[in-house]
């Protein structure tokens, strides 16, 4: 997992010495430069803007419509369809592109109420302390060790089979672990001066976590979204891969659980399984990479070593 | 090698033209700029300035203690002879801990909070030497004796002793090999005023006993003052001031050694509006045309913007001024 | 002492909410819609209907807490009901156990120390050739879905070149025995899925060890042991390395969560008859006992290595045995 373990996840390690602090305007661009200097920010960038342009305009890409089944049936990729077609004759290459557009907000939606729910949880029991955070963190290890497959399994077969079902369980089920590192940075910043100097200005404990302490949390926020993001998008196809989405939604995972189930594999349209299964890694990458960017970006301890000449460290 | 200071000893450390970078990617930052000083056997040498002026790294520099990004950019660490900076790592672990220690800020940090004391006693005397368990055992027992440290105390983890015993146990490392040179990098900095005061003494009293050298970086100049032989003042990673401890106090010759001392009131003269310095350090990345210290000096004069000074030779203080320009420069200045 | 009873504590909590949640749930269900559910597992007549119904606890005006307590006593003595071939839960599991735990144990156990070996080698030589190729390229691939590398491995490896089997744990129809011959197709059919486990699992715990290298690399305590002139080799294991894994002990252990889930997948991908693939067999069969069950042996999966992590930090870090 990405998500730093240490709750100062800001905190640079090699400081040259002499440099003035940056007023507020100039950090963000220096923070803007060094996102764009930083090679796999751009590549994580890159492939979320195309998965994202496909999902939105998935017409510039094919004119087909992938749920119609009158092509030939299994066959192999040719001029004539790019990946090949499906047992029932669909083409397999709309199916993929059209596919975008649910996975992605599959993804999108679970990985952002999760986080909402993390800080929710963290920070209120970081702060407010107590017996509401003694309650909170025992649930929230609980949550944190159960094994999530298999709950959402178990959850799964309760409920109506379908996106909805996997979007709304993967959510209260992906929160933990993110609450905990939300928490035991709350918990740091909580002894920091300027929230004492807010407290003692008389300002509300809702407007000190708001407006204060919120700010200082963003880089671990971020961190946690992206790396949540890369675990939701294999969960969320491997549900649907085992069978226990809706299989008459088109996702990626349906995809593959329809390829799996016609053995695509072996029959000689290999691309139907693996296509589909390319493009949850391609886009689980690009979240990792952006994440791994983070982490550079805010520890640089973590950077890219430029040898010059002198002894080894 | 260069010319003796004092009394035709030759010295036991001589810091030539020496400059240290911090190579980043946006653009290089000199954090030590062309610094010459000596240390003579047994001598305690005191240096002192602001936080970020390049002392820490001087030091480390000199101990030979960099790592990325910092990086020796010119220059020679002239040790019993030996220059270090030429030396490889292999050649250097000879002479690690044997011939010259350190002691660093924190305890907390500085020791392995995983291993016992005597773990790392045993760590540092396997290291360099073969000795059996028991005299290991009587070693370490006999260092910690010498700060003042029950050798039952071996056992213990650093996190549990107390600050300051964690210190002196850190100085009773130091000690293991009983070295001729002891860097130290503001052992007291994280104590209260009474327990730097103890340590000081019980540093000045084990350094008169065992008769090694001290490098002492500190950025209180007070603290110093009854301790140190000589003492060097540091600004923007350049020798500001360099002398006699006693001459310097009695008559700064540089601005800044003046304004240093005069932020400090007497406990016994008479009372007088407390002074500062107006104004912060210098960007390293990008430094002050000319004098680095011009845009804080109150007798700043037109061309100390025009022309970065040399250190100059004052009877037996050297100092980067432009006052006092007209005496003859020093052979080993930049 | 006082560390042990609190760890021995919160793991029985722990385990005691997982039981409940577990007995909750179908019991949370608008009694039409359980029943419903429970009619769709396979091989259901009226009389095991009603049968699914009592274990449940719906539709019977049985005291909750009274077949609260019965379940509790049922799970501890390891009596889950029977599934849907009307074979006992427990016997079902206790027979495909041993190939989960042999895959999963072995393949953790190699990933843990391929991981922080990378990780801390390339952490040491930062800048180096292995630096930057290694670690980026491994948190690529521990970034993809373990499904996925299960594909391609079995894309490659044993339909298009054929060098290992396709699915299952042993060839079909050879019976079980303890001759060599038996062994290494065994072997050979746990190479891919091993191999799938090992790569995830190694990947991210690469990632994060070096990046807990580097971090403790820069702090005081290894500079001051370079400075005391110690080998280098110590200096990386005993003094930093060391430093590095343990507060993470328990970390990994909480990852295994994730490993587990990837386990079933990996089972089902492969068709290795472990208890993923029976966990996978239990859905299509809608076989909520054999489910129910499942879940709590994951759990308590989990729950033991992250007890055994955590004795593990205390046995080794000193100033988690003093707090």
């Amino acid at each position: 997992m990405t998500i730093p373990m240490t709750p100062e996840a800001g905190a640079p390690v090699a400081a040259a010495p002499g440099s003035a602090a940056a007023p507020g305007s100039a950090a963000f661009r220096r923070f803007v430069q060094a996102v764009l200097r930083n090679r796999k920010a751009t590549a994580g960038l890159v492939i979320l803007a195309l998965m994202s342009i496909v999902a939105l305009f998935p017409q510039l890409f094919t004119n087909v419509d992938p749920q119609a089944t009158i092509f030939d049936q299994q066959v192999g990729p040719s001029a004539q369809h790019l990946l090949g077609t499906t047992q029932v004759g669909e083409d397999v290459f709309a199916q993929l592109i059209w596919g975008t557009r649910l996975t992605l907000l599959i993804t999108v939606i679970v990985s952002l109420a999760a986080t909402v729910i993390s800080v929710l949880i963290g920070v209120t029991a970081a702060y407010v302390g107590g017996m509401a955070d003694r309650t909170l963190s025992l649930v929230t290890d609980v949550f944190l060790v159960l094994p999530t497959l298999p709950l959402l399994i178990v959850l799964t077969a309760y409920l109506p089979s379908g996106s909805l079902t996997i979007t709304a369980v993967m959510i209260a089920t992906s929160w933990a672990f993110a609450a905990r590192q939300l928490r035991a940075q709350g918990l740091s910043l909580r002894t920091r001066d300027f929230l004492e100097a807010a407290k003692v200005r008389g300002e509300r404990r809702s407007y000190i976590i708001i407006v204060e302490i919120l700010p200082n949390m963003i880089s671990l926020l971020v961190a946690s979204f992206l790396g949540l993001a890369v675990f939701v998008v294999g969960f969320a196809a491997g549900l649907q891969f085992l069978g226990l989405g809706n299989s008459t939604e088109l996702t990626w995972g349906t995809m593959l659980y329809y390829s799996q189930q016609n053995g695509a594999l072996e029959s000689g349209n290999a691309l139907w399984m693996l296509a589909p299964g390319a493009a949850v890694a391609i886009l689980g990458t690009g979240f990792a990479l952006l994440n791994y960017a983070f982490d550079e970006i805010g520890n640089p301890a973590l950077r890219p070593v430029r040898r010059r000449r002198g002894k080894p460290a | 090698m260069a010319s003796p200071l004092s009394n035709g000893r030759s010295p036991l450390l001589e810091v030539g033209d020496l400059s240290v970078d911090y190579v980043t990617e946006a653009a290089d930052v000199r954090a030590v700029d062309h610094v010459d000083l000596e240390v003579q056997p047994g001598e305690f040498l005191a240096i002192v300035g602001e936080s970020g002026c390049g002392k820490s790294t001087l030091l480390f520099a000199i101990a030979q203690l960099l790592s990325p990004p910092a990086e020796i950019a010119g220059g020679t660490v002239v040790f019993k002879g030996r220059d270090m900076v030429k030396l490889t790592e292999d050649e250097l672990r000879h002479i690690r801990w044997r011939d010259y220690s350190v002691v660093m800020q924190s305890a907390m940090n500085a020791l392995n909070p995983m291993k016992s004391i005597e773990g790392q006693f045993r760590d540092t005397l396997e290291a360099h030497d073969s000795m059996s368990r028991k005299a290991i055992r009587d070693r370490s027992a006999e260092v910690l004796h010498l700060v003042g440290i029950d050798a039952v105390h071996l056992k213990s983890y650093p996190h549990q002793l107390s600050g300051g015993m964690r210190q002196r146990a850190m100085i009773a490392m130091a000690l293991l090999f009983t070295p001729e040179l002891v860097i130290m990098d503001e052992p007291t900095s994280a104590l209260d005023v009474v327990a730097q005061r103890s340590l000081m003494s019980q540093i000045k009293d084990l350094q008169r006993r065992l008769g090694f050298a001290v490098i002492f970086v500190t950025h209180d100049m007070s603290l110093v003052r009854h301790y140190s032989d000589r003492l060097m003042v540091m600004y923007a990673g350049q020798v500001a001031e360099l002398g006699a401890t006693g001459s310097i106090f009695e008559n700064p010759l540089h601005p800044y050694s003046k304004g240093l001392l005069d932020a400090f009131p007497s406990i016994r003269g008479p009372r007088r509006p407390l002074t500062g310095i107006p104004g912060s350090p210098p960007d390293l990345s990008r430094p002050p045309s000319g004098c680095r210290f011009q845009p804080r000096c109150p007798v700043a004069m037109a061309q100390c913007v025009a022309t970065a000074p040399d250190l100059y030779e004052v009877g037996g203080t050297r100092v980067r001024c432009l006052l006092h320009a007209d005496a003859p420069k020093d052979a080993a200045a930049v | 002492m006082r560390y042990v009873a609190r760890r021995m504590g919160l793991f029985v909590l722990t385990l005691w909410a997982a039981l409940t949640v577990n007995f909750l749930i179908p019991r949370l269900m608008p009694g039409d819609e359980a029943t419903a559910v429970l009619s769709r597992m396979k091989g259901v007549n009226p009389a095991a209907l009603h049968a699914l119904q009592v274990e449940f606890g719906i539709n019977t005006d049985q005291n909750v807490l009274v077949t609260y307590f019965q379940y509790l006593g049922n799970c501890l003595t390891g009596q889950f009901g029977l599934t849907a071939s009307r074979v006992p839960v427990m016997t079902d599991i206790l027979d495909k156990l041993p190939w989960t735990l042999a895959l999963v144990g072995i393949t953790t156990v190699i990933a843990f120390a391929i991981g922080t070996m990378v990780g801390v080698l390339s952490a040491w030589r930062r800048g180096g050739r292995l630096d930057s190729i290694l670690p980026p390229l491994l948190f690529i691939v521990s970034t993809m879905p373990v499904f996925f590398v299960a594909l391609v491995l079995l894309y490659v490896f044993a339909v298009t070149l054929g060098w290992l089997p396709i699915a299952s744990n042993y060839e079909l129809g050879s019976t079980p025995s303890l001759t060599l011959g038996f062994a290494s197709d065994v072997v050979s059919h746990a190479i891919l899925p091993g191999l799938t486990l090992v790569v995830v699992t190694a990947g991210s715990w690469i990632y994060t060890m070096r990046n807990n290298m580097v971090t403790t690399l820069a702090e005081d305590y290894v500079r001051m042991a370079r400075a005391k002139g110690l080998p280098g080799w110590q200096i990386m294991l005993d003094y930093a390395a060391r430093n590095a894994i343990l507060p993470n002990l328990t970390g990994f252990a909480m990852q295994l969560g994730y490993v587990l889930g990837g386990s079933i997948l990996v089972e089902y991908t492969f068709s290795y008859p472990g208890l993923g693939y029976l966990f996978y067999t239990g859905t299509t069969n809608h076989d909520l006992p054999l489910q129910s069950a499942l879940f709590l042996v994951y759990t308590l999966a989990i729950l033991i290595c992250v007890l055994i992590a955590d004795f593990a930090s205390a046995i080794l870090d000193p100033r988690t045995r003093d707090s």
